[in-house]
């Protein structure tokens, strides 16, 4: 073979794994759809995605609470865990000695690792018995399912926005500094302003495991399929329902919870959008904080 | 500025007392929140580790007994998603670093990675048995299992592997074309040496990520307690099998005992990447 010839196969062979990317994406999509769309045609649309209740034994594959219980897990963990991983990222870059820097950033890192059954494990045996005897009920619930995703995403958010946070020229600091500001002043007007890109894509990326966590929230949340009156009621999430069921669904019942998927799918594909969207207007707003 | 009015009230230097109170005690309750799921777990866990637990079946559906066969199920469906997932993100890295130029075919590429990258594990799951176990027949096996956790695993080595691809001096390319070798030839007796700590470092990541998966495997490995031999045998590896002993309320002991051995397992391919990066980072400041 000629060396020219060599050179093109080599090409196009990692052109094929290049795009074998695109082909997974698309196998998934199909594959999903084509068994998750009968249940939405044979229940209907809006019954489905609106629907109160889900009952399989009768019939009903409503999946509202669901979305509700998902949303409101994610919600309640991100209000807990965006202000104290970003606090504790500018710690990390700006304000942490290198001593207590370089103990807490492998521990981030290896949390990071950890698998998520480990923390759902822990909350089912430390933390629900804890939020039953101080908040009564049965422990279980929206707001015990949160906690665990909060210290699920926080090394997520802490170390996506120290890296940006790091990532900003140092003239900026120099100058505010030069200029009389205080540390905190340069933190808050220059610093944060600039690395707020990459801070958002921390909260999307810690948005997106919580939205996609399963089997923690399994063992925390309760798994009751209601529209939630309080933070310390029980909820389903989307994913919760997929697992528990799948492995006794047939027929129709099998399509509902591929159906559920396509939901889910949907939910992540709309963060990513989001995420593009927000991600490019800072970019051309503030400017030097690229990441 | 929202705060010019508490501004105004607070003079800079008593804010920056504050804010030097409130960074300092973020920084440590979240340490203290990380250690303490860490501490409990291998207070729990390590006094049920030993090598009897590591080493001998589990009895009575994992009641008592050991956890050996998850063990080799966790190794092998790992092993099958690295050896399938390692040349292809490899390979897909070094075309979009090396050979792409930015059109429509690249930008569509990198979208299907980052899409791939944010998908929930247990959509991967509910793939693996549409696809792998029901359509291609493979039933629930550690082949089905490893190659749903390959896909989960591609994407963070494709993004690794071309971050390091890309941060090489373009130098060291430019001075291989320019004495005559071929673009194959500099990619392969060049850059890839360059990036070899790095790509490294990403195929530890993906294993990592596939080592930890449990909601990817919950339909598609089967639950089964034996050893697995074959491709085509069920297996049960240890976060699957910490969920059922932990949700079924088989056996708490044995529960920690799991979960300890997962966390030193990560601990131990944390520092492993901290090593390689640290000793890559000494080698590039030494140029």
């Amino acid at each position: 073979m000629s060396r020219w010839n060599e050179e093109f196969f080599i090409e196009k062979g990692l052109l094929l794994t290049a795009v074998s990317s695109i082909i997974i994406i698309t196998l998934i999509i199909v594959f999903i759809f084509k068994e998750g769309l009968p249940a939405i045609q044979s229940y209907g649309f809006i019954n489905f995605i609106f629907g109160m209740d889900w009952a399989p034994s009768s019939g009903q594959y409503g999946v509202f609470p669901m979305i509700i219980g998902s949303l409101g897990i994610t919600a309640l963990s991100l209000l807990m865990a965006v202000p104290l991983g970003i606090l504790c990222a500018i710690f990390l870059a700006e304000v942490a000695p290198a001593r207590m820097r370089k103990i807490l950033n492998p521990t981030i890192q290896t949390l990071a690792g950890i698998p998520s059954v480990v923390y759902g494990f822990f909350g089912l045996i430390l933390l629900v018995p804890f939020m039953r005897i101080h908040f009564g009920g049965t422990g279980f619930s929206m707001f015990t399912a949160s906690i665990i995703l909060t210290i699920m995403i926080l090394p997520i958010i802490v170390s996506v926005s120290e890296d940006a946070i790091r990532s900003i020229p140092q003239e900026y600091k120099e100058a505010s500094l030069a200029l009389g500001a205080t540390h905190w002043q340069t933190i808050k007007n220059v610093i944060f302003p600039a690395a707020i890109p990459g801070v958002i894509t921390s909260v999307i990326l810690g948005m997106g495991r919580a939205i996609g966590e399963t089997l923690a929230i399994i063992m925390v949340a309760g798994n009751v399929v209601q529209i939630p009156g309080s933070i310390m009621d029980p909820v389903r999430a989307l994913t919760s329902n997929i697992a528990i069921e799948m492995g006794y669904a047939t027929g129709i019942h099998y399509n509902a919870l591929f159906a559920t998927g396509i939901v889910l799918i949907f939910m992540i594909i709309i963060l990513l959008v989001l995420a593009n969207y927000l991600h490019y207007k800072k970019k051309v707003t503030v400017g030097g904080g690229y990441l | 500025m929202g705060d010019c009015r508490l501004h105004r009230i607070i003079p800079p230097k008593i804010a920056q007392k504050i804010m030097d109170v409130i960074f300092w005690a973020s920084g440590i309750i979240t340490l203290l929140i990380l250690l303490m799921v860490i501490g409990y777990v291998f207070y729990k866990g390590l006094p049920v580790i030993n090598l009897e637990f590591l080493f001998t079946d589990p009895m009575d559906s994992g009641k008592a007994g050991g956890i050996f066969p998850m063990i080799v199920s966790s190794l092998y469906v790992t092993f099958i998603a690295v050896l399938v997932s390692a040349p292809i993100g490899v390979g897909a890295a070094l075309y979009l670093a090396e050979y792409a130029g930015e059109n429509r075919t690249v930008r569509l590429i990198r979208f299907g990675a980052e899409t791939l990258s944010s998908i929930p594990s247990i959509i991967f799951g509910l793939f693996g048995l549409a696809f792998f176990v029901i359509y291609l027949r493979m039933g629930w096996s550690v082949l089905s299992g490893g190659l749903t956790l390959a896909l989960m695993a591609l994407p963070t080595i494709l993004a690794a592997s071309e971050v390091s691809i890309e941060s090489i001096n373009k130098s060291y390319a430019q001075g291989s074309l320019a004495l005559g070798a071929t673009k194959w030839q500099t990619v392969s007796k060049v850059v890839i040496p360059a990036a070899l700590p790095g790509i490294t470092t990403g195929i530890i990541l993906g294993m990592a990520r596939a080592i930890a998966e449990a909601a990817a495997i919950l339909y598609t490995v089967g639950a089964a307690l034996i050893t697995p031999i074959s491709l085509l045998d069920p297996a049960r590896p240890l976060p699957l099998h910490l969920y059922i002993l932990a949700t079924e309320g088989i056996s708490l002991d044995n529960a920690w005992g799991t979960a300890a051995v997962l966390v030193i397992l990560i601990l131990i391919i944390t520092v492993t990447t901290n090593t390689l990066v640290d000793r890559y980072r000494k080698q590039m400041m030494g140029r």
